[in-house]
């Protein structure tokens, strides 16, 4: 048969000198490969005391933003639940009443929405569906949890701390071509 | 008398005398048909307020062979033997659709998230498929405060683009006209003159035949999108219509009824708002099976599957 690679070699079962009966040379060296290991960089860090770098667009655990104001953006339009591929968003929706207008942008808003932790791919298709900016995937991780029905995140987790301090960042995710373009005023329509 | 001869997009067909431009195309189907945001084949003396079904005519008829001045509402306008009309394959009726889809949005509020018709709206399609991502206004739109009219029906006013469809029902469908159209150009709103609730039998309708969100069912407000809804049609007895509608299913509950509606959006039958609005129960329906939904619908994105075939799935390239 042809060899399909040089690297090929023809067993023999020839007797083995002194120096490799008794074995010393050949354990040393492999010592002196794993010794050498302990002085490399190490290529793990001791999480969660150390954290990684991430980029700037990292799709980890969702936000649901507030506005200016501490409105909520989120409509319960329903795009993001249709464009999600794992089906992991859902919703129900109210109509706002007189009087809730600081706490909700539009006439209507999400009552319930929950974003299933464990079915989501973190593919970003729901913040890219968003008409209102109201979703955003960020940088943090989904922690992990010892059940299943936790993973099902809720308006309370996923809906931004009012106090603009606690505010989640998210302006690195938005380019300068993002951020003329909004100032169109061609485009205002999409506000 | 005999048929007359019309030719569509290089398409011929044969069609009564006093056929309009659009029923004929209508008859040939598929894309050669002009959109109609206001005309309603139900509806009599509806059509020629929208501007979208406007066509091009290259040739008036066999004896005058020459092209009409402009273009011309094809639902008003009457067929003449040998015209040659061209919708589609005119560059000036899409450059004009294109114009009239910005002029019916100008006053139109971009709230779709919002807006209950939101999947099935008329407007929506026109401007997804003629209009502009941008816009060259940015004057205010006009306003109103959302009205209710009666229990069963939410009029926004924002939303309404005039097209008299909803005014043409009241006229033609129940006995005591109750609403219509206030003043005059850009101030003209549907109103039904110091808040009278409309209680006709028939009134439900007019949120079918609205082509945008401006008539909404009160019952169904906020409930759903409505591509989260399976539509199945539905029967049951009823002493004042023909009880054929489609019901509007999430899970096993019954969220909204509407009347069948065909390809162009149109009612098949009016049903009266017995069935409309107040049996929202499966028990009180006889499911006939899903209802066919066009794939290119974003109400088939529910993962809904469609029985019978419904004559526009993908063709096979040949």
């Amino acid at each position: 048969m042809q060899n399909l690679t040089n690297r090929s070699k023809v067993v023999s079962d020839k007797k083995m000198t002194f120096l490799e009966k008794i074995y010393l040379p050949a354990i040393l060296r492999g010592m002196s490969i794993t010794l050498s290991h302990f002085f490399r960089k190490k290529s793990t860090i001791s999480y969660p005391e150390q954290t990684r770098e991430f980029s700037k667009v990292y799709r980890g655990q969702h936000v649901l933003k507030r506005d200016e104001l501490g409105r909520e953006r989120c409509t319960a339009c329903g795009l993001c639940a249709v464009a999600c591929p794992a089906e992991a968003i859902t919703m129900i929706s109210a109509e706002r009443k007189p009087g809730e207008e600081h706490l909700y942008r539009e006439e209507k808003y999400a009552a319930v929405y929950e974003i299933n932790m464990l079915r989501c791919i973190f593919c970003g298709d729901c913040e890219d569906a968003c008409p209102k900016e109201a979703i955003f995937l960020t940088d943090r991780i989904v922690s992990s949890q010892y059940k299943r029905q936790p993973f099902v995140y809720g308006k309370d987790i996923l809906v931004e701390p009012l106090d603009p301090e606690k505010r989640i960042d998210i302006s690195a995710r938005q380019t300068d071509a993002v951020r003329k373009f909004k100032e169109n005023k061609k485009y205002a329509h999409n506000k | 008398m005999s048929l007359l001869k019309v030719t569509i997009d290089n398409i011929e067909v044969e069609v009564e005398p006093g056929t309009t431009i659009l029923n004929a195309a209508r008859k040939i189907g598929g894309s050669v048909v002009p959109p109609a945001m206001c005309y309603y084949s139900k509806l009599e003396g509806s059509g020629g307020y929208c501007r979208s079904c406007l066509v091009k005519i290259s040739q008036s008829s066999a004896k005058d062979t020459r092209p009409m001045p402009k273009l011309v509402p094809s639902c008003r306008t009457a067929v003449q033997d040998g015209m040659v009309v061209l919708n589609t394959t005119s560059p000036e009726v899409m450059e004009n659709r294109r114009a009239i889809t910005e002029f019916l949005l100008l006053n139109h509020p971009l709230d779709c998230p919002v807006c209950d018709q939101a999947g099935e709206c008329h407007l929506q399609d026109l401007s997804y498929e003629h209009g502009l991502e941008e816009t060259n206004t940015i004057e205010e739109r006009r306003t109103f405060e959302p009205i209710d009219i009666g229990e069963l029906i939410k009029l926004n006013m924002n939303r309404c683009i005039l097209c008299y469809r909803c005014v043409k029902v009241a006229d033609q469908l129940t006995d005591k006209r109750v609403h219509g159209v206030l003043n005059r150009g850009d101030h003209s709103e549907i109103s039904t003159y110091i808040l009278n609730a409309v209680d006709n039998d028939f009134s439900g309708n007019m949120i079918d035949v609205c082509p945008v969100g401006a008539l909404t069912d009160r019952t169904f407000r906020f409930k759903s999108r409505v591509w989260f809804t399976k539509p199945m049609d539905a029967h049951r007895d009823c002493n004042t219509c023909s009880g054929k509608t489609v019901v509007w299913l999430k899970g096993e509950e019954i969220l909204r009824v509407t009347g069948r509606k065909d390809t162009y959006g149109e009612l098949e039958e009016f049903i009266c708002n017995e069935c409309r609005f107040h049996k929202k129960k499966v028990s009180d329906w006889v499911i006939e099976g899903p209802r066919n939904i066009k794939r290119n619908s974003v109400i088939s994105q529910n993962h809904y599957q469609n029985l019978k075939p419904t004559g526009d799935e993908p063709q096979k390239p040949e």
